[in-house]
């Protein structure tokens, strides 16, 4: 009895041990790419602690354990949200969140902003008529997303550039988005995104977004997404 | 019909330190009040302008169901809490919390289960249902129970707004302070009154 115990343990070790590996592999949770301080004054380090140690944490050991309990955690959160409707809550709304917030602090960075150039300001102008109008439209989405939820610039099937906005932690590679595309550009607008600095005023979180864009990563995933 | 925000029936800072009086300033002086100014700007020619908030509730879509969700939700949860009330159930209210939940005990964990799993931004509810019995719903964003015909009896904000000045991202923990702050006197007169109807 005393034998077979040990050696159930040990397989169930065995199993929990590849299991990880797999894990390891397919889904990590990425460095935050500059310090929390790093985007000072218009996100304040605090936020920046909590959101990315905390409510970013959090999204991505929870799909790990939905993805794995799913068995589902050998395909590519890409393929995972081409098909999010046929998976559970868990999975939409953990995966979602591992995946926005690394797309959000890829985004941005110290000493960004400004506007973007070449190719993408090319596709924005045609698209929107200028960056202005462009700008308008994506804080347009951000501040009518009611309650928790994002705002987005992404790319679609034609190859053309859209704003968006999704409930929660949707996001528009979902196949249950209004709009679906790849995104290049997306803002965080849950309550705790800005709340610390900005308390009830989502319309100033908003307008200093553009602070601290990296229009520089943007352009990298246009490239990509158009290809 | 111009709506106005019903003072709170105690100070700000009353609710402290389970809610600090920054988040009650806020919470009711900035949140509350922008659903109520809101409103009133989006009701002049529309066909809720003599409308109650029920009605709206009841009927309208887009901005209007928000914003008059959003006004009579927080009155109603402002209106539950108090620095000195019953903290526990008592009469007829008691007895069918027994008679669904097995216990006070019982109907807490699953409140709170209700109220911590709300993914995103919501409500958790404890309604009367047509027949008499209780029921515990979710609703997300302004989502009201009058709805879908239930009678509301008690209510938790878990809008990250509720308790991110005071709880950061630790929901449980604001849930937890709701408990020590919620008025069992207005929720057995709520479920008094439901009864009658
Ligand atoms: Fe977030
Ligand atoms: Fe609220």
């Amino acid at each position: 009895m005393k034998t077979k115990a040990i050696l159930t343990f040990t397989i169930v070790l065995g199993l929990i041990t590849v299991n990880n590996k797999i894990m390891a592999q397919n889904y990590n949770f990425p460095e935050l790419p500059y310090a929390y301080n790093a985007l000072e004054p218009y996100i304040d380090a605090q936020t920046m602690e909590i959101h990315y140690t905390k409510h970013h944490r959090a999204y991505f050991d929870n799909f790990v354990k939905a993805a794995g309990e799913a068995k589902i955690d050998n395909l590519t959160l890409e393929d995972i949200f081409s098909r999010i409707s046929i998976y559970s809550p868990a999975i939409r709304n953990n995966g979602g969140g591992y995946y926005n917030h690394m797309l959000f602090w890829k985004v941005m960075g110290p000493n960004t902003g400004g506007q973007p150039e070449g190719d993408l300001l090319k596709a924005i102008d045609e698209t929107f008529g200028s960056f202005d109008k462009f700008k308008a439209d994506f804080e347009t989405a951000a501040k009518t997303q009611f309650g928790s939820g994002w705002a987005w610039l992404a790319v679609d099937a034609n190859g053309k550039l859209f704003v968006s906005q999704t409930p929660n932690q949707d996001n528009p590679l979902m196949d249950v988005a209004a709009k679906r595309g790849k995104p290049v550009l997306g803002l965080d607008v849950w309550e705790h995104a800005y709340y610390l600095k900005y308390q009830n005023r989502r319309p100033e979180y908003v307008a200093n977004f553009w602070n601290v864009v990296n229009w520089k990563k943007v352009a990298e995933l246009y490239k990509a997404a158009v290809k | 019909m111009k709506f106005e925000l019903p003072p709170l029936k105690y100070e700000a800072g009353d609710l402290a330190p389970q809610l600090s009086a920054e988040t009650l300033e806020y919470h009711h002086g900035k949140h509350h009040l922008a659903y109520v100014n809101n409103l009133n700007n989006l009701l002049p020619g529309s066909p809720f302008e003599e409308a109650t908030l029920e009605t709206m509730i009841r009927k309208a879509e887009g901005g209007i169901f928000n914003n008059a969700a959003q006004v009579w939700n927080h009155t109603f949860y402002f209106a539950s809490l108090s620095p000195t009330g019953k903290r526990t159930p008592s009469g007829t209210v008691a007895k069918a919390i027994d008679a669904e939940y097995g216990s006070f005990e019982g109907f807490r964990e699953a409140f709170t289960k209700a109220a911590t799993t709300l993914f995103g931004s919501g409500w958790a509810w404890l309604c009367m249902k047509p027949d008499g019995r209780l029921l515990i719903t979710q609703e997300s964003n302004a989502g009201n129970p009058i709805r879908s015909g239930l009678m509301p009896l008690m209510t938790c904000d878990v809008w990250e707004h509720a308790y991110y000045i005071d709880y950061r991202n630790r929901r449980p923990d604001y849930i937890k302070a709701f408990w020590e702050l919620l008025d069992w006197k207005v929720i057995g007169e709520r479920y008094d009154e439901a009864l009658k109807k």
